[in-house]
């Protein structure tokens, strides 16, 4: 659009034409104040605290609903404009409680801060206030409605946002309030982002509520560990008895992918963290119990038997179980250590999604699949099966915002009428079990047509669906599980016909797609090379076990018939979410690594407590491939992250770990004082060595060491070390990579996770636990 | 649930004068409060569910305004206005006279459901002040034996 200039506070500011005046103002540093303005979100005009006086207009504008126009004089710092916002905030306080002392939003209450800068420093009320004690609307969303001062921010969140619509505006002028839609109690999707938008206390948050103050927690930066869209999280975190306790999370700075977008996963269900059941210690199997040990009794037995089953019986009978929510660097490291210590193939983890079928479709074909941020800014977005709304939260904001702001066309082909059929410009009904007919379809085989048909969408619907899809450039194309092998080699051949369409293969742990990309696969290596020839892995690792590997299903045969001596299970829970009889491990020697004695961890001989992902550093990838850095928030005094486990594990098989972990080679450096005057120089060191990659790694267990050879040696890794240490996200060409591989489609089983489930990781959560109790109980009242 | 069938012409007449569904709400309320006397939850469900809303939004809306309600109320339900021009001319005291003989307060309801009483903001009958309004009939130029005898007129017809 063209440009505007106009003149604000004697300063000229040029900005395109149709900005708000308030955006304008920004764009050149100077600050209105306000409320309700919030940015992506419908204009309010309510609270009129940036107000500003624009010439030649008889009376003070609100800068957040006047779009500027060409000469435009706009002063917002004159006597009658502060006169008018201390009016403002007199009146807003007229009736706000002052309990900043123990409110959760003193410290970083947008009112506080307001009144601090505009206010006035008394007020000429005395009349009593209106009080009304604290409400509880649901398991996570509490409401001060005293606090409240009408910004209508959490009603505009929750509808535009969220399409949930689940909060109301109630009677008018001085007695309005803000009303939950059950009317004493909230039914909606649990998102928080009601609450993270209030600018003031008025919305509170079950996890946080009078717990701590902004300034008693550490904030750190890192990626949700919940579903695969791979939200950016800051973690608020304190001391507590076992360590640091994280007790917020939130994405306030908007950093990252999603800017201010977290689900309730992401939000609240942190608190698996500190699940009493949670282990601290590793446990031995003795005389038929677990029994609490130590970790270098640990250690000694799983290296001594490891060893002893390699040496005896060869690396084929000991099978690796890797995870889909550990890091990068972990998985790579189990990946090599299973290869290169245990000699085995026996490689695999739970698959929702099948990448290497990606690979093999897009291989050599870069440019091919799209981001996160992508579905923000597409033209038109193509979603076959998965409900995203409950799979992929981030992902159905990204497209809900698009459609809402950009008028992006959502296509939208599914065996239900999921809740984004509202916002599709073109939606679908399939037979279940019919997404690959789908693709044959779109791909121009008209033969499927009528069994297509017999959902309900007639053929000329189809038909129809088909060539607006066709007419699109720059298409996303997101695809569930629904979608394996050969279907996505077709999808692909259809998405390589239209011009600029990307692909999203949807997976759905928070590192599915890292866990695939750094080859937990009997036949393939990291970055999908196949295991059967990769003289490049040779080079790195050393020789390779030459026997084909099995797969986790073959792996459980095996084991039942007694030639699956061992079993590694680094945080998985293939018995409790596989469904795999756990009798038919009981011949083997079972270690698991894991937070929580699972159903797996139940029958194995040793159990190590493991971290978490906000417990630990390293990168993760998203479903889409945004490689991110993973950063540690969390501890728990005697937990350890599974890349120590692993690096202590092949040190007790007498492995030389120099040969696993790259580590205290090259750089070395007087890291300088940490204390007295110089304190800060060992800082400044690391920052410049870690934007050099140069970063010494003093230690076995620095997972960066893992990082430089995973950048070096993982197709699609080779990323800017900078950008990612900043906290950027980058996407990792699959393309680049190896030949990746079609594999059965039944290997695939899907998580099945909706909103408020998260797996095994799900049950330990008591904040998605009382979610879903409660909705029962919403349920049985219903019913009679 | 049903409405009449004059209801049900007048809605579908209305509906087609405006471009958007949700836009016949206000009008839509007020016919079905007349008919069923107040806006129950099944009244609101149904509306929500005919203009494409959620019942919070048609909850929000009936907040809004006053002569909106979701508790029942009387027969007749009696608007004393008290604003300025009616209160300069005996308003409060016609008020106070029907909270005495009808032994309730503002919004309240009398015991056999004949009666509602509520305070109002001006009905537009200042020339005519004092002014009460019933149903949708005005009494004007009231004073406290007026009002006396209008109450008892109400009261023969609505237990005849
Ligand atoms: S938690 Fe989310 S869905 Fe629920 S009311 Fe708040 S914004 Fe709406
Ligand atoms: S609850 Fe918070 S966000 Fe909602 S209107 Fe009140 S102050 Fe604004
Ligand atoms: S959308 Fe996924 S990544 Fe984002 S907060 Fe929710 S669970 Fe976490
Ligand atoms: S920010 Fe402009 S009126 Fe509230
Ligand atoms: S003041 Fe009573 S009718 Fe206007």
């Amino acid at each position: 659009m063209a440009d505007v200039t106009l003149i604000v506070d004697g300063k000229k500011v040029t900005a395109p034409a149709g900005t708000l005046l308030i955006e304008a103002c920004k764009s050149a540093g100077i600050e209105v104040p306000s409320f309700c303005y919030y940015p992506g979100l419908s204009l309010q005009g309510a609270c009129r605290m940036c107000v500003v006086k624009v010439e030649k207009m008889p009376k003070l504008q609100t800068a957040c609903t006047t779009v500027i126009t060409e000469g435009m004089v706009v002063i917002t710092d004159s006597e009658e404009v502060r006169q008018s916002r201390k009016a403002m905030v007199e009146l807003l306080l007229g009736n706000h409680p002052l309990d900043c002392p123990v409110c959760d939003a003193g410290g970083e209450c947008e009112l506080q801060d307001m009144a601090f800068s505009y206010g006035a420093p008394e007020s000429r009320y005395t009349e009593a206030k209106n009080h009304r004690e604290e409400q509880q609307w649901s398991p996570v969303v509490y409401f001060d409605r005293p606090r409240c001062i009408l910004c209508y921010r959490c009603v505009r969140v929750c509808g535009e946002g969220m399409d949930v619509w689940a909060l109301g505006v109630q009677n008018r002028g001085v007695s309005s309030i803000i009303a939950p839609n059950q009317s004493d109690h909230l039914e909606c999707e649990e998102c928080g982002m009601c609450i993270d938008i209030c600018p003031v206390g008025a919305l509170t948050s079950g996890a946080y509520r009078y717990k701590t103050r902004p300034w008693e927690m550490n904030h750190v930066g890192t990626v949700c560990t919940h579903c695969g869209d791979g939200c950016k999280t800051t973690l608020g975190v304190r001391r507590s008895d076992t360590g640091m306790e994280i007790v917020r999370g939130d994405n306030r700075d908007k950093s990252g992918i999603n800017n201010d977008f977290l689900c309730i996963k992401g939000r609240y269900a942190f608190d698996f963290a500190h699940n009493e059941e949670r282990l601290m210690q590793p446990l031995i199997r003795k005389n038929g119990k677990l029994e609490p040990s130590t970790w270098e009794e640990a250690f000694e037995l799983i290296g001594r038997r490891f060893r002893e089953v390699r040496d005896k019986d060869g690396g084929q009978a000991i099978g690796v179980i890797g995870s889909t929510r550990t890091t990068n660097e972990e998985n790579y490291l189990l990946s090599k250590f299973a290869r290169a210590v245990l000699k085995t193939n026996n490689v695999d983890h739970h698959r929702s999604a099948d990448f290497p079928a990606l690979a093999a479709a897009l291989h050599g074909k870069p440019g091919k699949t799209a981001t996160m941020r992508d579905v923000l800014t597409a033209p038109a977005i193509l979603l076959i099966g998965n409900d995203a709304t409950n799979q992929h939260p981030l992902l159905a904001w990204q497209i809900r915002t698009n459609v809402r702001l950009r008028s992006a066309k959502l296509y939208v082909i599914n065996s239900a009428e999921i809740k984004l059929k509202k916002q599709a410009a073109g939606f679908a009904l399939l037979p279940a079990g019919a997404d690959a007919k789908a693709v044959a379809f779109l791909s121009g085989d008209d033969s499927v047509l009528d069994s297509l048909a017999a959902a309900g969408t007639a053929r000329d619907a189809w038909t129809a669906l088909r060539d607006q899809v066709r007419g699109e450039q720059n298409l996303v194309i997101a695809f569930g599980s629904e979608l394996r092998g050969a279907d996505i080699e077709k999808l692909a051949a259809f998405a390589s016909t239209l011009t600029g369409a990307k692909l999203i293969c949807l997976a759905d742990y928070s590192n599915s797609r890292g866990a695939s990309d750094m080859g937990l696969y009997p036949d393939l290596l990291p970055g999908y090379e196949p295991a059967a020839s990769a003289s490049k892995f040779q080079q790195e690792w050393g020789s390779l076990p030459a026997e084909k590997g099995l797969t986790l299903p073959e792996m459980i045969d095996a084991a039942k018939d007694g030639k699956l001596k061992a079993l590694y299970v680094v945080g998985a829970n293939p018995v409790g979410r596989l469904g795999i009889d756990p009798f038919l491990l009981s011949k083997s020697f079972v270690v698991v690594q894991d937070m929580f004695l699972t159903e797996t961890a139940r029958i194995a001989d040793v159990v190590l407590p493991s971290a978490n992902a906000y417990e630990k550093s390293g990168t993760c990838t998203n479903t889409c491939g945004d490689l991110q850095l993973v950063k540690k928030a969390g501890e728990v005094t005697d937990c350890k992250p599974d890349f120590e486990m692993i690096v202590r594990i092949a040190d007790a098989m007498g492995f030389d770990v120099r040969g696993l972990v790259p580590f205290g080679g090259g750089t070395h450096s007087d890291m300088g004082q940490t204390r007295g005057a110089q304190s800060g120089e060992a800082d400044r060191h690391a920052v410049w060595l870690e934007a050099h990659n140069l970063e010494p790694k003093m230690t076995p267990f620095d997972p960066m060491a893992i990082l430089d050879e995973i950048q070096r040696v993982v197709a699609g890794y080779d990323v800017s070390r900078v950008n990612l240490l900043a906290g950027a996200d980058q996407h990792i060409e699959i393309a680049e990579g190896g030949a990746g591989a079609i594999h059965k489609p039944e290997l695939i089983v899907p998580a099945n996770d909706g909103l408020f489930s998260s797996g095994t990781l799900g049950r330990y959560s008591k904040t998605l636990n009382s979610v879903m109790e409660n909705r029962s109980a919403d349920v049985e009242v219903a019913a009679d | 649930m049903r409405f009449s069938d004059e209801f049900e012409t007048r809605f579908s007449e209305m509906i087609t004068h405006y471009p958007t569904k949700r836009s016949a709400l206000v009008p839509t309320l007020l016919y079905a409060q007349d008919e069923v006397g107040y806006l129950s939850d099944e009244v609101i469900a149904e509306l929500a569910g005919r203009l494409g809303l959620t019942e919070l939004e048609v909850r929000n809306v009936i907040s809004y305004y006053s002569m909106l309600t979701t508790k029942p109320r009387g027969k007749y339900n009696v608007q004393v206005c008290t604003n300025i021009a009616c209160m300069l001319r005996g308003g409060e005291e016609i008020l106070d006279h029907c909270k005495k003989k009808l032994g309730i307060g503002h919004k309240g309801t009398t015991e056999d459901g004949l009666f509602s009483l509520e305070e109002v903001e001006c009905i537009g009958a200042c020339s005519w002040a004092a002014a009460a309004q019933v149903n949708y009939d005005f009494h004007e130029n009231l004073t406290i034996e007026k009002m006396d005898k209008i109450l008892d007129e109400y009261k023969k017809k609505g237990t005849q």
